[in-house]
């Protein structure tokens, strides 16, 4: 069962064609890769599928619903959720409020309910707190509880963001290279986490990467992009040999002329 | 210093205090910085005083109604402004108060630009006080609530607190109407305190001052508001005897304050039960620690 389509999806900048045309399907429950060389457009097209930017031409479905004209407020609504390139926390707020925050839309009480401290208030609230603190457990964060955003290590703030992420229970999870910037070590252990996400939150993700061990290990299917164009789609080991692929990536064959 | 003049330090302290918990919602809480809600505080003044001496309406009923007609306006200067981003949303409020006075100006039912005299002086510290309790409860219970939470999402990072489903546009609106609904009341009080109101007394330079006020307490903390809109309300009295130098020792001590501690006084913590608990033990566990040390 398909979760994402894209049909011929285009994005123009002016004149500039950032994403042309690009079509493919993601799998429910699967771990899906986008890579590409630098400026092939792939995080354009998380903005686009998150709802940042307004989709040129095509169309862009979600369970079968049009996303095109919502607003990223209301993507998020429908259980799309991301991570960003260059990391995007509450920075001066401590890793439980940048969870916790999060969390506010398994909540629906309102300003009135806040400002009168009801019955509803204290319900909703308790449970909000009580999943933060879940999923604090569940990323392994516990131990930074009070530590601010900004100071945490590079590779916590990483897993931070898809704490937060995580905290809307989305249908699908959106990551903009998540292991930029990390050794091989930690790019191990992020690969089984978000193995291990997937499989305990029963989530689809969406992974944009450029280290290849990492989309190599566990993408089940694989979307390359150059210049805003689909090159080539298929599981790891076709794209590998796809000799297009290793040309936009290596560049093209010498021939020896002897 | 006799007591009436000491109260009526108070309640002008108590009456801006309303404006810059508002204020402080809006631009602590929320990120959004203006320099136009002196323009809420004369429509929260000028509404307030009709509700008594037009519509024949009691003092709190009029100050409610005040405060519903700053908020009615704030939405619909909200609807063409808050899109834009940070200093064009700071240029665009300065660009409204100004415009609100200028409109006072010359509407001559409300008195135009001689003022509106005879207003009943209805006003006192009972009531300022009151009022400035139930802004505090109000403000901190929607801080301490997924709310609260939400609108420092938006002052953090606006983008982000998109894509967690923060309908940001919405969340500013309600933090505008709300700071302007505080100025309203503030405005309201202030005309049937003075019994007299006058476009001039809500120029430009009373926005930059309820600002100045926020940015001085800490932005993103009510009791900093507090401690600021107390300090920087009566310090210009305190400091009568500097007579005409007395100004320029009010900003040297603000510009002297944002050199030590640019985080404002509180910098963005509360001052709450548990935290002077906490002070408490942190200062006792050191000062044992150093007799502990000078001991051995």
């Amino acid at each position: 069962m398909k979760l994402l389509e894209l049909k011929n999806v285009t994005k123009q900048f002016g004149g500039l064609t950032a994403v042309g045309n690009v079509s493919f399907e993601v799998e429910k429950d699967s771990i899906f890769g986008l890579i590409g060389p630098n400026g092939a457009g792939k995080t354009t097209i998380f903005n686009l599928i998150t709802g940042i930017y307004k989709v040129t031409e095509g169309e862009i479905l979600f369970e079968g619903i049009e996303t095109n004209s919502m607003e990223p407020y209301r993507v998020a609504e429908l259980g799309i959720t991301r991570t960003f390139q260059n990391i995007r926390l509450f920075k001066k707020l401590t890793t439980y409020d940048n969870i916790l925050t999060a969390c506010h839309y398994n909540a629906r009480y309102g300003l009135m309910d806040a400002i009168l401290r009801n019955k509803r208030f204290k319900a909703e609230e308790k449970g909000l707190l009580d999943q933060a603190e879940q999923l604090m457990g569940i990323m392994g964060l516990e131990d930074r509880r009070n530590v601010v955003a900004g100071n945490l290590p590079y590779g916590l703030q990483r897993r931070l963001e898809i704490a937060r992420a995580l905290a809307l229970n989305p249908k699908l999870l959106l990551l903009d290279e998540p292991a930029a910037g990390m050794n091989p070590d930690e790019t191990a252990r992020l690969m089984a986490l978000i193995k291990e996400i997937r499989d305990s939150f029963k989530l689809t993700v969406l992974v944009i990467e450029h280290h290849m061990d990492l989309i190599m290990g566990v993408c089940e299917r694989i979307v390359v992009l150059n210049f805003g164009k689909k090159l080539a789609e298929g599981t790891a080991i076709e794209v590998q040999a796809n000799p297009k692929v290793i040309e936009a990536y290596l560049g093209e064959e010498e021939v020896v002329v002897c | 210093m006799d007591w009436f003049y000491v109260k009526g330090i108070l309640i002008l302290s108590g009456i801006n205090l309303m404006a810059v918990l508002g204020l402080s919602l809006l631009t602590g809480f929320t990120g959004l910085f203006s320099f136009g809600h002196a323009g809420f505080m004369a429509i929260g003044a000028y509404v307030t005083a009709m509700g008594t001496m037009k519509l024949g309406l009691p003092f709190i009923p009029a100050l409610l109604l005040g405060a519903a007609g700053a908020a009615v306006v704030s939405f619909f200067i909200g609807r063409l402004t808050l899109n834009l981003k940070g200093d064009y949303f700071c240029i665009a409020t300065l660009g409204f108060g100004e415009a609100i006075r200028l409109i006072l100006d010359n509407v001559q039912y409300f008195g135009g630009a001689r003022g509106w005299p005879g207003l009943p002086v209805v006003t006192n510290l009972t009531t300022v006080v009151i009022v400035d309790v139930i802004g505090v409860v109000i403000l901190a219970n929607i801080i301490r609530s997924r709310h609260g939470r939400n609108f420092k999402a938006i002052r953090e990072e606006e983008m982000a607190s998109q894509t967690i489903g923060i309908n940001v546009f919405r969340y500013k609106m309600a933090a505008l109407m709300i700071s302007a609904a505080y100025a309203g009341v503030a405005g309201g009080m202030l005309a049937h305190l003075l019994g007299f109101i006058q476009p001039k007394m809500f120029q430009f330079i009373k926005s930059t001052e309820l600002t100045i006020t926020v940015i001085f307490g800490g932005l993103g903390s009510i009791s900093g508001s507090v401690i600021g809109a107390l300090v920087l309300t009566s310090l210009p009295e305190l400091l009568r005897t500097f007579a005409s130098w007395r100004l320029v020792v009010y900003g040297a001590a603000v510009v002297f304050i944002m050199i030590s501690r640019p985080q404002g006084l509180m910098g963005g913590t509360e001052i709450t039960f548990t935290n002077i608990k906490k002070l408490f033990s942190r200062f006792f566990r050191a000062s044992g620690e150093k007799a502990g040390g000078g001991g051995r």
